[in-house]
């Protein structure tokens, strides 16, 4: 995994809201690779920086401080219109209310983004319907949002986020307006996509869906205090671990 | 009886009752039943051969098994009697106890270091969440395999099903307490507020750095 490079770089990353008496230190020097066929998990309690984090990783806001870097590009000295172009291209974003277009169908929603980048109509169609299939979702391309159900929607907004050639998808608590069987679902597409070359990041204050990441990261106050990391799981229960 | 001697009971009246379901199904030997029981279980809680034996032998006096003959390898077969099928059944009828509950040693980690002079307890609870949520982590990867191994065999093989409910069993136990230890920092935060908006120098709830009245859940 080393020798790779990662999909996101953040480095020394901080984000200050307001001035004066009224400042607030929302992120304070984050650092954080995250590598393909990654998934990482950022935990912490509500204020603790998490979203603020993944919109910054997103280029939806910039650091006061700090590189955030996608796909060996810095986004945060990158024109707007280069911007634009890489949250086109190399970033998915997937949202707690699905954020489909209500008027698009499935397939349309996920060609969009292509289609947005200069991709003509018909091969995006294409490499929707291609994407929708490999999710086990070409069920649901003719059909629209409000035909739906909500995890049903939440994995046509994952298919979305990684349409194309995009690697990076980030994840604001995606599974938060779901029951937890349905969130267990869209957590079970977002890990086998990272199981095939994607990077992900998901922003959760559930313990029981941070913990399908490779690592979780806890944030507090803006600052990184603690990760795990992965470890041999089979050695788990063999060991005086079953001992507990 | 004390909460450690009430605890070990409760593990061998547990094997006990394994052993006899796994009975119930036709004769067995010892290191058989030892195989079947931790395939079920996928190996949670390791038995050994000499466990086995020991509750064989005391289930024997008790009237519960017999020994039945020995199979072609010479192996000691045991059968399940009839008041083995009585204990079994009222077994599965009763709920597991839990009125008295099992010493915890988190818990009481905890409760000793509130306020425990040099302990900043907000590291203890991190240091335990990391260690929860990373024993989460690989439970969840096991379950995955799990589920893998169910979609894709032949048919729902009795002991995958059953090693399934163990793992989710590990998975809800241990997302319990990663909530419990978010609702001790909230909890711990709420108050020490509290205390420092009456009293200038709190002691409660010891050190307790960089936090300020930020909203928790």
């Amino acid at each position: 995994m080393s020798t790779q490079q990662p999909v996101l770089r953040l480095q020394n990353l901080t984000r200050v809201h307001g001035s004066g008496a009224t400042e607030v230190h929302a992120l304070r020097g984050i650092d954080l690779d995250v590598f393909p066929g990654e998934l990482v998990a950022v935990m912490g309690p509500s204020g603790s920086g998490k979203s603020t984090l993944l919109t910054i990783a997103g280029g939806l806001d910039t650091p006061t401080s700090g590189r955030v870097i996608v796909e060996n590009t810095d986004i945060t000295t990158a024109d707007r219109k280069a911007l634009a172009a890489l949250r086109r291209r190399s970033i998915g974003y997937v949202f707690q209310d699905y954020n489909l277009i209500p008027a698009l169908t499935a397939a349309e929603n996920v060609a969009l983004p292509r289609e947005l980048d200069g991709t003509s109509a018909r091969k995006a169609r294409g490499e929707a319907l291609a994407a929708l299939q490999e999710m086990d979702l070409g069920h649901l391309a003719d059909r629209f949002p409000d035909e739906m159900s909500g995890g049903q929607q939440q994995r046509v907004a994952i298919a979305r986020a990684l349409v194309g050639d995009r690697r990076l998808v980030l994840a604001d608590e995606p599974t938060g307006a779901l029951d937890s069987e349905t969130g267990e679902s869209v957590l079970a597409l977002l890990r086998s996509r990272c199981d095939a070359g994607a990077a992900g990041v998901l922003v959760t204050h559930e313990p029981r869906f941070a913990a399908w990441a490779d690592r979780v990261v806890f944030l507090r106050d803006g600052a990184v205090v603690d990760q795990t990391a992965r470890s041999e799981a089979d050695s788990l229960l063999s060991g005086q671990a079953a001992e507990r | 009886m004390s909460a450690w001697a009430y605890s070990v009971y409760i593990l061998s009246m547990s094997i006990r009752h394994g052993l006899l379901a796994l009975l119930e199904r036709g004769p067995r030997y010892g290191s058989q039943l030892r195989t079947e029981f931790e395939s079920r279980t996928g190996s949670t809680w390791p038995l050994n051969v000499g466990q086995v034996y020991t509750t064989l032998s005391r289930l024997e006096r008790d009237g519960m098994v017999t020994q039945d003959g020995e199979d072609e390898a010479g192996h000691a077969l045991y059968s399940i009697t009839d008041s083995g099928r009585e204990e079994l059944r009222s077994w599965f009828e009763k709920p597991v106890d839990r009125t008295s509950p099992a010493r915890d040693e988190l818990a009481i980690k905890l409760a000793m270091a509130v306020g425990a002079p040099g302990v900043d307890i907000r590291a203890v609870i991190q240091s335990q969440r990391h260690h929860t949520v990373k024993a989460m982590q690989d439970y969840t990867r096991l379950k995955v395999q799990a589920l893998a191994a169910l979609e894709s065999g032949p048919s729902r093989e009795r002991d995958d099903v059953a090693w399934l409910l163990v793992l989710e069993q590990l998975i809800f136990q241990t997302e319990a307490e990663a909530r419990w230890l978010d609702h001790c920092e909230s909890r711990l935060i709420r108050l020490s507020t509290a205390v420092g908006e009456n009293r200038p120098a709190p002691t409660a709830a010891a050190p307790v750095q960089t936090v300020g009245p930020t909203p928790l859940h």
